[in-house]
């Protein structure tokens, strides 16, 4: 099948890669950029582990095909440090032991950025019902809500 | 003579004795001199059994045992 | 042992320092079963039966091999024959012979140069079948005419007269049966049923395969035990266990569900077919559901009586649980040893069967077998606790398990810290937080045995002082940081210069998988041996620079003193001193430890919850929920809550929503996680925990297993607190919102 030639930017920087026609823009991600944080965990735009955002809207890249990003501004969990310095979500996850396995972790973090860009000071049922696309099998989402609570009010006392 | 103690559903291949006295000095020997006086329970030790020595779980067969040990026999159990 | 004469005051362990894995997790660099490439690598598809049960006539590849860039398929016929016992089961389960087992049971497989064409072609393997006729439910599965799975494989434990597809029967108890009934002032008995649920791991099962035409191989794998995918493997492809290198690359949640094999030597097979080229496996979650290893389901009939003080003078029961086409997968011992555990009754009779459907070759998940045998036995304590009025957590005290008691399978408890939880459960203010309309409080204690299992670590002090580890047991939860802490401790340095890896099959001896909640007991039990090994050798390293004795040196804060004024006057030597010395002090310096570690502490927990049901619509909203669980000693107190808390939810899944739901054609309904509904952030509140602490003798910091209990007590304490919030009792699982309404609506009408 022929294959669409795309250019889009991805955490900054200029990309282009062939999509096939069939191919998600995860499988571009991950296949054809290398960027293998962004995971798949099942394909049906369910749990939520390829979380990107897409020109600022948060996505399930396993739902969108890698030939719709033509032009558009891809953000994924590569990009949620600068340099050496992590995001205040990232620092809070390691910190509140927020994670286990991992593996949901990238999603989770790419949809609490997405969240508080806007709401900076969400109440715990509001995040907790703008992750519920995000499953995590590991930590029963306790320490998931506390890190996102503590990153935002950092936030919010730097801004 | 030490005292092994077995799960009440081998009775059937013990003549009912639930617990039966077998020479021994390591878990090792103990489990050999089962089989050879109670030839029944050889089948179910070969297929694999964990064995308690005073309440833990002993899987070295080495293991010095004396009279006066609690030994049980229990169904074999994997881990998740 | 009392806990105070244990040594407290610790440096490190109970500290909860940053994971040495975290940033790699949070910045998307981890990289886990799927995340690496190879040169020349090959991707593969698998073709899967859609029949529950079918005789697989004809498998004709010839247009899936047209396809340019097509460059192998493998079918039965290319895997070595003459294989027995659980290999053989292991061989059948990788890829159907005859026989499609069940629905999702492999049939042939396909590698090409992208994953797309790989996927084509399996589309264009045509297989011919004759359906058979099928059985998924445990109690049909048993009953006269259901058809017979695979005839022939019951072992003599079966008593006379049972259906064929009831392969194993085991039975064990003590004490007087009739006399313990006659003497209850009320005694029940009815029928629980727990659907098979899966572990549900994020990460579906992925792994890189490469292995030439000579047997040699090597793989990069998912796994919880990467001696396991070695060791079966080999024995499926019929190769030898050293040749074959097994890398386990980070692991995206397991929960028992990886602990064996399922495709993985597929990717094997085609890479030899394919001259070597290095092939790429990567399951759908469809496939993840349809084809790995879910809980056994259960049906199971209790019988309990009691005083009416709340003396439990007896108990029986009898378990069917079905795991599968294959023997050996439903956990009927561990169900029935569970089933008591957390109980001192004077008369009890265990009774299970295990059974085959067609369904999935079962796996471990999460103390297998117990959160069933809770569910039946701590409800139905809790059914007799209502009709007589009494406290659940008091008559679970009256009854509990002490140390020295004799447990419900025989052996007598070491130290356990069962009476504490229930004791700290009940001085928890949730115990007391006052309940509205439609809502109610449930409570169930729980038990898992805990596992020591083959272990070996190594561990090598570098030039500058700093320390790596070795282990063999995958972190699935924070145990390189436990690790960390026990090695830094011993060794008296500080936790930052410890490094510890999860090591390939070449690099140490044979370790068991992380199961049976033994990696941070077992492989940390491993490493304090392995450091103090280390430190006799840098004892002696300083005595021979000091020319005094090595019985005359002391290790202490990281570095060797003279013991003793006697000894002479030295200035201490450093770890960093000795490391960089140790070329010229007799050569490197390690630790090595190796063993069965025997002195494994059994866990208990207890859990209470509140939940407030809409009678309208039968939905259960958790309110608050407590989770209660002895840890022995807790190194990294937040990786313990992390246990007690995504325990804790699983098993708010099973008694809720997860269920496996076959259609009358035998095939999976619900393969996706839109269908199979495990919990969601806003299903649920925070998770409460206290870490109880009795320590365990057997280890040298006093760990006992945290992993598995949490999952235990959920499915009943939610069905009594439904049971109290409505009045209507569910023994049927999962309770989901059509199943409460209903039984609401019934309670009304009776």
């Amino acid at each position: 099948m022929t294959k669409i030639h795309v250019s889009a930017t991805v955490n900054g920087d200029p990309v282009e890669y062939l999509a096939d026609p069939r191919e998600s823009l995860l499988d571009c991600l991950r296949d054809h950029l290398g960027l293998t944080g962004s995971k798949e965990g099942c394909g049906t735009g369910d749990c939520g582990a390829c979380s990107v955002q897409l020109d600022g809207v948060l996505v399930c890249s396993c739902l969108v095909l890698g030939a719709e990003a033509q032009g558009k501004k891809i953000e994924t969990v590569e990009g949620l440090s600068r340099g050496e310095t992590l995001h205040p979500l990232q620092r809070k996850f390691i910190e509140h032991a927020a994670l286990q396995c991992g593996f949901c972790t990238p999603g989770i973090l790419v949809a609490a950025k997405a969240l508080l860009e806007q709401n900076p000071d969400p109440n715990e049922s509001e995040i907790r019902f703008w992750l519920a696309g995000n499953l995590c099998r590991c930590t029963g989402y306790d320490k998931i809500i506390r890190a996102v609570q503590d990153a935002a009010a950092e936030m919010r006392g730097a801004a | 003579m030490v005292e092994v103690n077995l799960w009440s559903g081998l009775r059937r291949l013990t003549d009912g004795a639930q617990v039966v006295s077998v020479e021994g000095t390591t878990l090792r020997e103990v489990l050999r001199n089962l089989a050879v006086t109670h030839p029944a329970l050889e089948p179910t030790l070969k297929s694999g059994v964990s064995v308690s020595l005073n309440g833990v779980i002993e899987t070295n067969l080495s293991t010095p045992i004396s009279a006066g040990d609690e030994v049980y026999l229990i169904h074999r159990v994997k881990g998740g | 042992m009392a806990k105070d004469e244990l040594k407290t005051g610790y440096r490190l362990i109970g500290t909860r320092p940053d994971r040495p894995d975290g940033l790699d997790k949070v910045t998307g660099r981890a990289r886990y079963g799927a995340d690496i490439t190879a040169p020349g690598m090959l991707h593969a598809a698998v073709v899967r039966s859609p029949h529950a049960h079918a005789r697989i006539i004809k498998i004709d590849a010839s247009k899936a091999l047209a396809l340019p860039g097509v460059k192998a398929v493998i079918t039965r016929a290319d895997f070595p024959t003459g294989l027995t016992g659980e290999d053989w089961n292991l061989q059948e389960n990788t890829m159907a012979g005859d026989v499609a087992l069940y629905d999702g049971h492999a049939v042939a497989a396909v590698a090409a140069t992208t994953k797309l064409l790989a996927q084509d072609a399996a589309l264009l393997i045509e297989v011919e079948y004759e359906i058979l006729p099928h059985v998924t439910d445990v109690d049909a599965a048993m009953a006269p005419g259901a058809p017979a799975i695979r005839p022939g494989s019951a072992d003599p434990s079966v008593p006379e007269g049972m259906h064929p597809n009831v392969i194993r029967y085991i039975d064990f108890g003590h004490g007087d049966l009739a006399a313990g009934f006659a003497a209850a002032d009320l005694v029940r008995e009815a029928t629980y049923k727990t659907e098979a649920t899966h572990q549900g791991y994020i990460e579906p099962h992925a792994c890189l395969g490469q292995m030439g035409a000579d047997g040699r191989g090597e793989m990069w794998v998912c796994t919880q035990g990467q001696w396991y995918i070695r060791r079966m493997s080999a024995a499926v492809l019929g190769i030898e266990a050293a040749n074959l290198r097994v890398t386990p690359s980070e692991i995206g949640g397991g929960f028992g569900g990886k602990t064996t094999i399922f495709m993985e030597p597929l990717s094997l097979a085609l890479s030899k077919k394919a001259g070597g080229r290095p092939v790429k496996l990567v399951m759908s979650r469809s496939e993840v559901f349809r084809a790995t290893g879910p809980t056994a389901s259960t049906s199971m009939d209790v019988k309990i009586g009691m005083k009416k003080d709340g003396t439990i003078t007896a108990g029986q029961v009898y378990f069917r649980m079905q795991g599968g086409a294959f023997p050996g997968m439903s956990p009927i011992s561990e169900a029935l040893q569970c089933a008591f555990a957390c109980y001192d009754v004077p008369a009890l009779k265990h009774e299970a069967v295990e059974v085959l459907a067609n369904r999935p070759k079962a796996a471990a998940y999460r103390a297998p077998g117990s959160p069933m045998a809770a569910f039946a036995v701590e409800s139905m304590v809790d059914e007799l606790c209502r009709e007589l009025g009494l406290d659940p957590i008091a008559t679970r005290l009256k009854n509990a398990a002490r140390n020295g008691s004799k447990s419900s399978f025989g052996p007598s408890y070491n130290q356990i810290g069962l009476v504490e939880s229930l004791e700290a459960a009940r001085a928890h203010p949730n115990y007391a937080a006052p309940l509205g309309p439609n809502q109610g409080r449930g409570v169930a204690s729980g038990f898992w045995m805990n596992h020591g299992g083959e272990t070996s670590v190594s561990l090598a002090i570098g030039e500058d002082g700093t320390v790596g580890v070795m282990v063999g047991t995958p972190d699935v939860g924070g145990s390189r940081a436990s690790l960390a802490l026990m090695t830094a401790e011993t060794l008296g340095i500080p936790y930052e210069n410890v490094r510890v890896n999860i090591v390939e099959t070449g690099a140490l001896g044979v370790n068991e998988p992380t199961h049976g909640s033994r990696a941070t007991f077992a492989s940390g039990k491993a490493a304090v041996e392995a450091a103090r090994q280390a430190i006799g050798e840098m004892c002696r390293r300083a005595a021979a620079e000091w020319g005094i004795d090595a019985d005359a040196v002391e290790w202490k804060d990281g570095a060797a003193h003279p013991a003793g004024p006697n000894a002479g006057k030295f200035p201490p030597l450093t770890i960093a001193e000795i490391g960089a010395s140790m070329g010229s002090t007799g050569g490197p310096i390690s630790g090595h430890h190796e063993s069965v570690p025997g002195g494994v502490g059994a866990s208990f927990g207890a859990h209470v919850v509140d939940v407030e049901v809409d009678p309208e619509t039968g939905r259960t909203t958790v309110l608050r929920y407590l989770v209660v669980q002895d840890a022995g000693r807790a190194i990294h107190p937040a990786y313990v809550e992390g246990q007690y808390q995504g325990g804790a939810v699983q098993g708010i899944g099973w008694a809720l929503n997860e269920e496996y739901v076959y259609g009358t054609d035998g095939r999976l309904q619900n393969s996706i996680f839109l269908d199979y509904r495990v919990p969601v952030a806003s299903d649920l509140p925070m998770i409460d925990t206290v870490i109880v602490e009795v320590p365990n003798p057997g280890h040298p910091y006093g760990v006992r297993g945290v992993g598995e209990t949490g999952i235990t007590p959920p499915l009943p304490a939610m069905a009594s607190a439904i049971a109290a919030a409505t009045g209507a009792r569910l023994r049927s699982l999962p309770m989901s919102p059509p199943k409460v309404l209903a039984a609401i609506r019934a309670k009304g009408r009776g």
